[in-house]
């Protein structure tokens, strides 16, 4: 399905063509793998909004990112059931072996880094989010494990999420 | 022992699967429904169960559903709130991937007391795995009749759509949701008009939490009596617990509500880490005022905690323990805050900025004196002056870190540094 067919498909659910911005918004940047402003009016005009509605949804939420992010994104929440549980040194340590500061990415474009806001996820303080999937309980041997596994799947993945870890139970 | 109910499929493999669901009983309460109780009865009966939202607020969940208008020509809506941001929480993750049919029965059930045909599940972007886990239920529910036009025989009409947020803490506020819903930035709304009158798109809309919801099949199955026969009775039934920080068992719990925070703390979740002490307990996600060690006898349910000066919010429970600075978490609550604040008034946009930093100072040891005078003059600013709770949340959790706390924040302006580090 094209872009704009996915969006339309979207769309259906709402009465009203404002509310699948978001959605739209979601399909756009799995996509494009950010939002910068060509891919916004493209948006506007699949749905016939004004343009500035998906502006301000594009800079309002945090999710959605108008320049571009690494090919992994790092998400290492530092909120207060993650801070209790070691996230700062773990924040420490990836800003060392990764050589950049949190905000950053790495000149090869493989990695962004990014502290976020509580992941929902505190029984495996601390977590961290990389493109779908949570990794909890995290160390920094296990930090250094997950980074490794990220580089050898890279060769690997076409699309800006690597494969997606099954569920317990699956 | 208390025998879970709404965590029963949780731990089995396949718990998420319609089949499973349907092996423990699953979609018998909205069989009997449909079969049995018109709507009106089914809002009364959620009326003697005296359920309240579990979102946090703790209303009564039948007396939400009866302000709802009988009749008129504008189409009437459901809303879920699985955005689930309050620090702390994660029961409503959990539910929607390891047992997502339970959440949709409740909707069902729900949908047909008040009257609506159409229901948006908002629910957080990072979620992706509970997110698909309900797409994938969504489907199955609708292959089997569940969801979809003429349900079970009846002439009930209902459909479940996704919405997914995209990482803004304010879309738990019911009115801002509802202009997330919109396709707008999420800001509150002023009330009234209430949602239940005018909510998604100006038409009359009921928004109950993930968990609230998961508790309606049981009462129509179980009946009201069984609901309220478990813990207090003006705030009963079965809750979930959320439990993380220091402590040696963080996770999910479900007990009755009302047991005490220090069993929940000290025996469930089995106490502090090895060589240490618990100092405090955050008992309702950051918003809720944290208790020190010697109030853990508080019961978790609504009224209980509100007594004590609490709340029990969303019952993320964060354990704090003697290793850890109280300035520095007080901090990294309000910079949180402070973050999520969407912006619209002044008391929380621009006074959050100034509580952080201050308390950014008192923490690196360049406090001065005043500071704490300062933070108490602040945190009464913005205490009831903001639009909504998120203001609210953030002075009620300072000041009770002052209070309690107090003597830690002198020690850093004293000491001119840090006394953990």
């Amino acid at each position: 399905m094209s872009m704009r067919e996915k969006i339309e498909q979207a769309a259906a659910a709402y009465p009203d063509q404002r509310s699948a911005i978001m959605p739209a918004l979601v399909i756009a940047q799995k996509e494009h793998g950010h939002l910068p402003g060509p891919v916004l009016e493209e948006v506007a005009d699949i749905l016939g909004v004004e343009r500035i509605w998906v502006y301000e949804l594009a800079t309002f939420y945090t999710l959605f990112h108008t320049e571009p992010v690494g090919m992994y994104h790092l998400q290492l929440c530092d909120n207060v059931s993650c801070m209790l549980c070691g996230s700062e040194k773990l924040l420490a340590h990836l800003e060392t072996v990764l050589g950049i500061r949190k905000g950053d990415s790495t000149a090869d474009g493989l990695f962004t880094l990014s502290t976020v806001e509580c992941l929902g996820a505190c029984e495996m303080a601390p977590v961290m989010q990389v493109g779908d999937d949570y990794h909890g309980d995290l160390d920094v041997a296990r930090l250094d494990a997950l980074l490794d596994s990220l580089r050898a799947a890279v060769g690997r993945v076409t699309g800006v999420e690597h494969v997606a870890q099954p569920l317990p139970g699956e | 022992m208390y025998e879970p109910v709404l965590l029963k499929n949780v731990e089995v493999a396949n718990g998420h699967l319609l089949s499973t669901y349907e092996a423990g009983g699953g979609y018998q309460a909205l069989r009997k429904v449909l079969g049995e109780y018109t709507p009106g009865e089914v809002v009364e009966l959620v009326k003697q169960s005296n359920l309240r939202g579990r979102g946090g607020a703790g209303f009564p969940t039948g007396m939400k559903w009866s302000f709802v208008p009988k009749g008129g020509d504008k189409p009437k809506y459901l809303c879920c709130n699985a955005d689930e941001g309050e620090p702390g929480t994660f029961k409503d993750r959990i539910i929607m991937e390891r047992d997502p049919h339970q959440l949709i029965e409740g909707l069902a059930v729900s949908g047909y007391a008040i009257g609506a045909e159409i229901a948006y599940v908002y629910i957080r972007g990072e979620y992706v795995a509970a997110i698909r886990r309900l797409e994938q239920a969504i489907a199955e529910a609708h292959e089997k009749g569940y969801l979809g036009k003429g349900i079970l025989g009846s002439d009930f009409n209902f459909t479940v759509h996704i919405h997914c947020g995209a990482g803004a803490y304010i879309c738990g506020e019911e009115t801002a949701m509802l202009e997330s819903l919109e396709g707008k930035r999420a800001q509150p709304r002023l009330k009234p008009p209430f949602p239940a009158v005018a909510g998604l798109y100006a038409s009359p809309t009921v928004i109950n939490n993930v968990e609230t919801l998961a508790c309606v099949p049981h009462i129509v199955t179980r009946g009201a009596a069984w609901f309220r026969g478990i813990g207090p009775d003006k705030s009963p039934g079965p809750k979930l617990y959320c439990v993380s920080g220091q402590v040696k068992k963080p996770g999910l719990y479900e007990l009755p509500m009302g047991i005490p925070l220090k069993e929940l703390v000290e025996e469930h979740a089995g106490g502090a880490l090895p060589g240490r002490k618990i100092k405090a307990v955050i008992p309702g996600g950051v918003s809720a005022p944290v208790i020190p060690e010697h109030g853990l006898e508080v019961g978790m349910d609504f009224d209980s905690l509100a007594a004590a000066g609490s709340m029990l919010g969303s019952a993320g429970v964060i354990v704090v323990d003697d290793t850890t600075c109280m300035v520095k978490v007080a901090t990294r609550i309000i910079e949180f805050f402070h973050h999520e604040s969407c912006g619209k008034c002044t008391p929380c946009r621009e006074g959050l900025n100034w509580v952080v930093k201050v308390l950014r100072r008192i923490e690196a040891g360049e406090g001065a004196p005043g500071d704490l005078e300062q933070l108490d003059m602040l945190c009464k600013g913005i205490f009831g002056n903001t639009f909504c709770a998120l203001g609210d949340g953030a002075a009620m959790g300072l000041r009770a870190a002052l209070k309690h706390f107090r003597e830690e924040f002198v020690a850093h302006i004293e000491e001119r540094r840090c006394p953990f580090h």
